[in-house]
């Protein structure tokens, strides 16, 4: 085998000449294959797909907005420990979009002919921002690591919540995606919970940021806990979770949290939607379109491209 | 962790054989886990080079993967390897609770045996592992984690 590598290619320099590893972790088959994909009994089709795009949507975005702490993160431990995270919530996410395509296929945009982009990459690189059915929570920039983590704190404790429900969804696809996704979000939430305490009994400085952070973000907890008309259907489906329902847990442990550390929920008035409209709606800040040009940008360059 | 056959990761759940065709079946380990893309293109290839050409590998989803299922020859070869393994995977009924104390397990260092051990950080360079230190021989190692 040796002797068959081409020393002037460095790719099969890397692979020593068996090409059967090239385009490692890109080249998927369905990620669903053999999973049962039929729509359980009593929920519509449109109303799934919309309700998945919505769970799918706020783990990209935060699993993005994390990976941009990528190399810059305050030590090495902490860089991949936000990484690790991100991955998590990729995988959590690429599952739910393939479900969404799985269970109505009219939501995948159009592709030119030819294209090899699987759904669940077509669902994540070429919808525009106001298709995207995230909560605004998990837009913004990322701000500091102080910042990072209360924004962290407040995200896994709701979805870690939500998904505790959903592992008993009657969909078989979300049931399963949440019963893992439980495993993952425990140390999600376990990880940023430690170190807003952490941060907030630390120095004044460390205080002062953890403090500013969660006050910069509580505009817009308010929003994770209203629910879509598509949630409650779903929701009343015994398929998918209303949100309101986890609004008095989330709280509880948050308060946990707020309390461990000394620190007072933040009093400030919710950030309004448009006509009550807001980013379940595909409503959002300008921060999103900024994330989406980022991440889509080579895949919207090459909708032919085999990666 | 190429010492670790997909049997002994726990990760292959079901092979059916049938007039020539194979359908084998996987349960990855974590939502995001990138290699799970090369443990099906490593059963493909091993499968047609032992002459089956006809070869399906389905993803099963449920019961999601626990670190309960890494065999016990699995889990000498991580120790052979200087890796710790896990011990029991947490089982919970009711919510989930809140933990702000860092994680306490009781582990002996797989190079020198020492249980002086202290954690350096609880992700490692895969979802699966966190990074430890001995405080005897000082060698860091890697300890699968408990999911």
């Amino acid at each position: 085998m040796a002797e068959e590598v081409d020393h002037e290619n460095a790719y099969d320099g890397l692979l020593g000449g068996d090409d059967s590893q090239w385009a490692f972790g890109t080249d998927f088959e369905d990620p669903l294959a053999g999973v049962d994909t039929s729509l359980p009994g009593g929920v519509d089709g449109r109303d799934l797909a919309t309700y998945c795009l919505m769970l799918a949507d706020d783990a990209l975005v935060m699993s993005h907005r994390l990976t941009e702490w990528c190399s810059r993160a305050p030590d090495l431990e902490e860089d991949i420990a936000l990484a690790n995270i991100a991955l998590d919530l990729l995988g959590q996410s690429r599952l739910v979009l393939a479900r969404a395509a799985a269970a109505d296929p009219s939501v995948v945009p159009a592709l030119p002919e030819g294209s090899p982009v699987p759904p669940e990459d077509a669902l994540a690189f070429f919808r525009d921002d106001r298709e995207f059915l995230n909560v605004r929570l998990v837009e913004g920039d990322n701000g500091d690591f102080g910042r990072t983590m209360a924004r962290l704190l407040v995200f896994s404790t709701w979805r870690l919540a939500l998904l505790e429900r959903l592992a008993s969804s009657r969909d078989h696809v979300l049931a399963a995606v949440a019963a893992k996704g439980v495993k993952e979000m425990t140390y999600h939430r376990d990880y940023a919970a430690r170190w807003f305490l952490t941060l907030a009994r630390g120095t004044d400085e460390s205080r002062r940021r953890v403090v500013e952070g969660l006050t910069g973000i509580w505009s817009l907890h308010g929003e994770l806990f209203v629910t879509h008309d598509v949630e409650r259907r779903v929701a009343d489906a015994g398929v998918g979770v209303a949100p309101g329902d986890v609004a008095a847990e989330v709280d509880v442990l948050l308060e946990q949290v707020f309390s461990a550390s000394g620190v007072e929920r933040p009093t400030v008035p919710p950030l309004a939607g448009v006509r009550g409209r807001t980013g379940r709606h595909g409503l959002h800040t300008e921060a999103l379109s900024h994330l989406l040009a980022e991440m889509q940008v080579v895949a919207r360059a090459h909708p032919r491209g085999s990666w | 962790m190429p010492m670790l056959t997909l049997v002994d990761l726990g990760v292959l759940r079901d092979v059916q054989a049938q007039d020539g065709r194979v359908v084998v079946t996987i349960t990855p380990t974590y939502s995001g886990c990138p290699a799970v893309a090369t443990m099906r293109d490593d059963l493909v290839h091993r499968l047609r080079d032992a002459g089956f050409d006809d070869v399906e590998v389905r993803v099963s989803l449920t019961p999601a993967w626990s670190s309960d299922w890494i065999s016990d020859r699995g889990r000498q070869a991580l120790a052979e390897h200087g890796l710790s393994a896990p011990g029991p995977a947490p089982t919970r009924s009711g919510p989930v609770p809140l933990s702000l104390l860092p994680v306490r397990r009781m582990l002996t260092c797989p190079r020198c045996g020492a249980d002086d051990v202290e954690l350096t950080s609880e992700f490692g360079p895969t979802a699966c592992k966190a990074l430890y230190r001995c405080v005897s021989c000082l060698e860091p190692f890697e300890h699968v984690k408990e999911i």
